[in-house]
């Protein structure tokens, strides 16, 4: 079972601070990957905070290529911070030309374009040089989005990261998703490294999703160009949230609602019950079957844990405010945040869905079981 | 050649028939329960005569003879009295001393069972044993990391939607701006039909809406019954039961003037409007009771005169075109009921299913598409019909699920499937294929009829009377004395049994492969077989 460790604190933490917390738990991940996404970053991306920035794995040629695509889509290189691995890699762990992080200047055309037109295009381009890399690996990418990195690799998480040099100083930032991988019944894809995101949503899951094919199905006939992928079942979740927010336009004390449904009997006693009920019917096919625990961030860098509808598989929240993190094993919190009231701890239970806003001042609960805090 | 007869091209013998008598002359009591009882009269008392050649020894005796006459059994071979199998003169023999068996070879009976120019016609079945939905096998089964469900402690919700449902953006839309919303019914996945009052008996409808009434009351099991083209009883209509039928009309509209009546003092909607186009039996073939059945109480339901046979079109012919039947009476049925029932139409599996697919995705009434595979059992058709005519359900339930897909729409419109699901006694085990395949639901009625009252109908040609009103065990009858021979409350229990059994089924199936939050409609990474041609049109896993 995979591993799952979220934090976020008002100061930038180093990621090594999550990759320490998945290494204690590594008794439950097989060191078949490391996805790490961080966000409201520090270090030297401070300064870039509105700047599209892309994550990847690019070959020698697929550097070439980028550099192509970009110049062409008129977009103007700021920063970077690239690693090219001099060493030999870790077992497990293939040999890349180049990690890249790197950050753009919006092409001027683009200055007056809505917010959301924005995001459309900067998903495009995701998307396009995705599929330019597909055929022959020379593009791996995993983000392009303002004040987001994300790192993803096959083999053990410390091994990686200690390879990678993620504890570099330039490397901060106060939100940070990271998940131990433990390959299960697809085949080791670095494509089906969590965390998955999409247009500043990402979110990542342990245990499998048995209702995988029909949720795929339905997302995919969406006509929504970023739903694709899916070489982990997980992806659909990230997609789900995304549906929620950008189609449905909900927030996220919805997206529980969305992917466990209260039973008939529940909806009949709900001061919103008519309402969920329609959406229920409506949104049958994003219902998940779990076992999952999901965490995720929002754009507003707000992160958030929530179960499947029996919670067979558990997480823990737990923090001081300032500093809050979610772990799926009390000991990857307790190596995260030693010092907290750990009688203030909290394993939510099926009903809920636990945030940290992006205050980090407490953690918030919504229970499906209350009624909805605004009318929809 | 013998004096009482001759020899003509139909003549048949014992051997030529497909069922054979076999009588013990030592056990036989000659109480003639036996000839009493069958329904096609295929024995009747035989006198035998004996000769028995008594040679003495020695030679100054001439041998002589010793005549006797014997008392039995004698088959008769004429087409119209043979032996249909069903096994009543053994069910009464108290000695077991009569039983059929069926013939090791082909009959010859077939080629003579159009006397006077009419093809044969039946009830029933197929009469083929291979079933495509029997082959399915379901393999993702969870392990490890997705841990099986318990199916005995675990909760499960089973249910399923017929109706047809917004898609979310328009639903929220429609739900903020008001205006109308499709009625949706949450009901059972398994659907009772369709099976009309006529075709069955009275004792054995009675007993189905008694163990359907059982099942949503006491056991809190939204399971649905629809009635087939043959109206309702009036007391029905005006019950508050009415909520758990989905009544039918179909090309002959019969039962519809006392539906229309009762409409004003309806205390429920029925839960749905089935339109039937065609049924998978006999597609393109219109229904057909025929006259035997159509006694006072039928006639009287129908609105037609008794004694006649009542044959439906086989289009609702007072539509101008198909087009306008589907879209206005999708549209009239909705309108008779203030657009709070869900109407839907049922047609025959065929290759040109998706064409009527897409019609009703675009039609904002229809609230699902019900079909009816080859398999589909009928109470009377002509034999080439049920032989011959048809499509398989498992490959077009998958088109039209792909279909959907293919334009988003795979949960606006629920497809029913129906047409021998269970009809090697597999009922969950179909069931949840063609589930996994695509289908919201399934309608079941022939292994209703076989597990709730008995009926002998197999995949062998046997029985299969319920055409002409003499069903041995009073399930397609309308004959007091045959229908009294089948109790509704038992009916009902059995009914009750079934039905708990399958959902019990149900689970143990669903369970293993990590799912209970939520119907796997389309699951099918779950679900493989092991012929590599039914894989690859399926879309679904090769096992071997």
């Amino acid at each position: 079972m995979c591993r799952l460790f979220s934090i976020t604190s008002n100061d930038p933490l180093s990621p090594m601070v999550a990759i320490r917390a998945l290494d204690v738990m590594k008794e439950g991940h097989d060191g078949s990957g490391l996805g790490i996404f961080l966000a409201d970053l520090g270090g030297d991306f401070e300064q870039f905070k509105g700047g599209p920035i892309l994550s990847g794995i690019f070959s020698n040629t697929g550097i070439k290529a980028l550099d192509r695509y970009m110049m062409d889509m008129d977009f103007m290189t700021k920063y970077k911070l690239s690693f090219r691995p001099t060493k030999r890699p870790p077992a497990g762990t293939p040999q890349r030309d180049n990690y890249l992080i790197r950050v753009y200047e919006y092409p001027p055309d683009w200055e007056n374009l809505s917010e959301e037109e924005v995001w459309r295009r900067l998903m495009i381009c995701q998307l396009q040089l995705r599929a330019m890399g597909e055929a022959d690996e020379s593009m791996l990418i995993f983000s392009f989005w303002p004040d987001v990195i994300m790192i993803k690799e096959v083999g053990d998480p410390m091994t990686v990261a200690e390879y990678l040099g993620l504890n570099r100083k330039e490397l901060q930032a106060r939100t940070i998703l990271a998940q131990g991988r433990q390959n299960t019944n697809y085949a080791i894809n670095i494509y089906a490294c969590h965390p998955f995101f999409i247009q500043g949503i990402a979110t990542m899951t342990n245990g499998e999703n048995t209702a995988f094919v029909p949720i795929r199905e339905f997302l995919m006939s969406r006509n929504e160009p970023g739903y694709i992928g899916y070489q982990s079942d997980s992806e659909v979740f990230t997609h789900i949230l995304h549906y929620t927010m950008k189609h449905l336009r909900f927030d996220l004390e919805m997206y529980k609602h969305i992917v466990t449904p209260l039973k008939d009997e529940e909806l009949n006693l709900h001061p919103n019950g008519p309402w969920l009920r329609m959406l229920k019917q409506s949104c049958r096919p994003l219902i998940i079957d779990g076992p999952n625990c999901v965490m995720g961030c929002l754009p507003d860098k707000t992160i958030f844990m929530l179960q499947d509808s029996k919670k067979l598989r558990p997480g823990v929240v737990g923090g001081n405010p300032g500093m809050f993190a979610f772990s799926s094993e009390m000991c990857g919190l307790d190596a995260a945040i030693p010092a907290r009231d750990k009688s203030k701890d909290f394993q939510p239970m099926r009903y809920d869905t636990v945030f940290v806003g992006p205050d980090r001042k407490e953690v918030g609960r919504w229970s499906q079981m209350d009624r909805l805090s605004h009318p929809h | 050649m013998e004096p009482d007869g001759q020899i003509k091209p139909s003549t048949l013998s014992v051997k030529d028939l497909p069922w054979q008598i076999l009588w013990s002359k030592e056990k036989c009591l000659l109480c003639g329960r036996c000839t009493a009882v069958c329904p096609v009269k295929a024995i009747g008392l035989g006198v035998h005569r004996m000769r028995a050649i008594q040679v003495k020894l020695g030679l100054t005796e001439k041998p002589g003879n010793l005549f006797s006459v014997y008392h039995g059994i004698r088959q008769h071979t004429d087409a119209a009295h043979a032996c249909v199998g069903c096994g009543m003169c053994s069910m009464v023999c108290p000695n077991g001393a009569i039983s059929p068996i069926h013939n090791d070879e082909p009959d010859k009976l077939r080629f003579h069972i159009n006397q006077g120019g009419a093809p044969r016609q039946r009830g029933g079945r197929r009469n083929k044993r291979l079933s495509l939905l029997d082959e399915i096998k379901f393999v993702r089964i969870s392990m490890l990391t997705d841990p099986a469900l318990d199916a005995g402690r675990h909760e499960f919700e089973l249910r399923t939607l017929l109706g047809r449902i917004l898609p979310p953006e328009e639903a929220i839309r429609v739900n903020r701006e008001g205006g109308w919303s499709p009625p949706i019914r949450e009901i059972y996945p398994l659907i009772i039909g369709s099976m009309s009052f006529g075709a069955l008996s009275p004792t054995m409808w009675e007993g189905l809406q008694m163990g359907v009434a059982y099942l949503n009351e006491e056991m809190g099991m939204p399971v649905r019954f629809c009635t087939g083209e043959g109206g309702c009883p009036p007391r029905l209509l005006r019950s508050r039961f009415l909520k758990y039928i989905i009544l039918q009309i179909a090309s002959g509209y019969f039962g519809w003037d006392e539906i229309i009546h009762a409409l004003p003092e309806m205390k429920e909607d029925p839960c749905a409007i089935e339109i039937k186009y065609g049924q998978g039996a006999k597609p393109g073939d219109g229904g057909l009771l025929m006259w035997y059945k159509v006694n006072r109480l039928i006639a009287a339901i129908r609105g037609v005169p008794t004694g006649v046979n009542l044959p439906s079109p086989p289009t609702h012919q007072t539509k101008y075109s198909i087009e306008e039947a589907v879209a206005k009476m999708i549209q009239s049925m909705s309108m008779a009921w203030a657009f709070r029932v869900p109407v839907y139409p049922k047609i025959s599996a065929t290759s040109t299913s998706l064409a009527v697919l897409n019609n009703l995705t675009r039609n904002p009434y229809a609230s699902a598409m019900a079909m009816d595979g080859e398999d589909g059992g009928t109470g009377a058709a002509y034999n080439i019909s049920l032989d011959h005519m048809g499509h398989p359900i498992a490959s077009i339930v998958r088109d039209a699920y792909l279909n959907l897909v293919k334009i988003g729409k795979q949960n606006e419109i629920p497809i029913f499937a129906g047409g021998g699901v269970g009809k090697n006694g597999n009922l969950a085990a179909n069931a949840a294929a063609l589930i996994m395949l695509g289908a919201s639901g399934i309608q079941v009625g022939k292994y209703i009829m076989q597990a709730t009252a008995g009926c002998l109908g197999s995949e062998t040609d046997r029985c299969i009377i319920c055409n002409i009103g003499l069903c041995p065990k009073g399930i397609t009858s309308q004959d007091p004395r045959l229908y009294r021979r089948l109790d509704p409350e038992k009916v009902a229990e059995r009914l009750v049994d079934t039905v708990l059994s399958f959902d019990t089924e149900l689970k143990k199936i669903v369970a293993p492969l990590g799912r209970s939050t939520s119907l796997p409609i389309g699951m099918s990474d779950a679900i493989g077989i092991a012929d590599r041609n039914a894989a690859e049109r399926l879309g679904i896993r090769y096992v071997v």
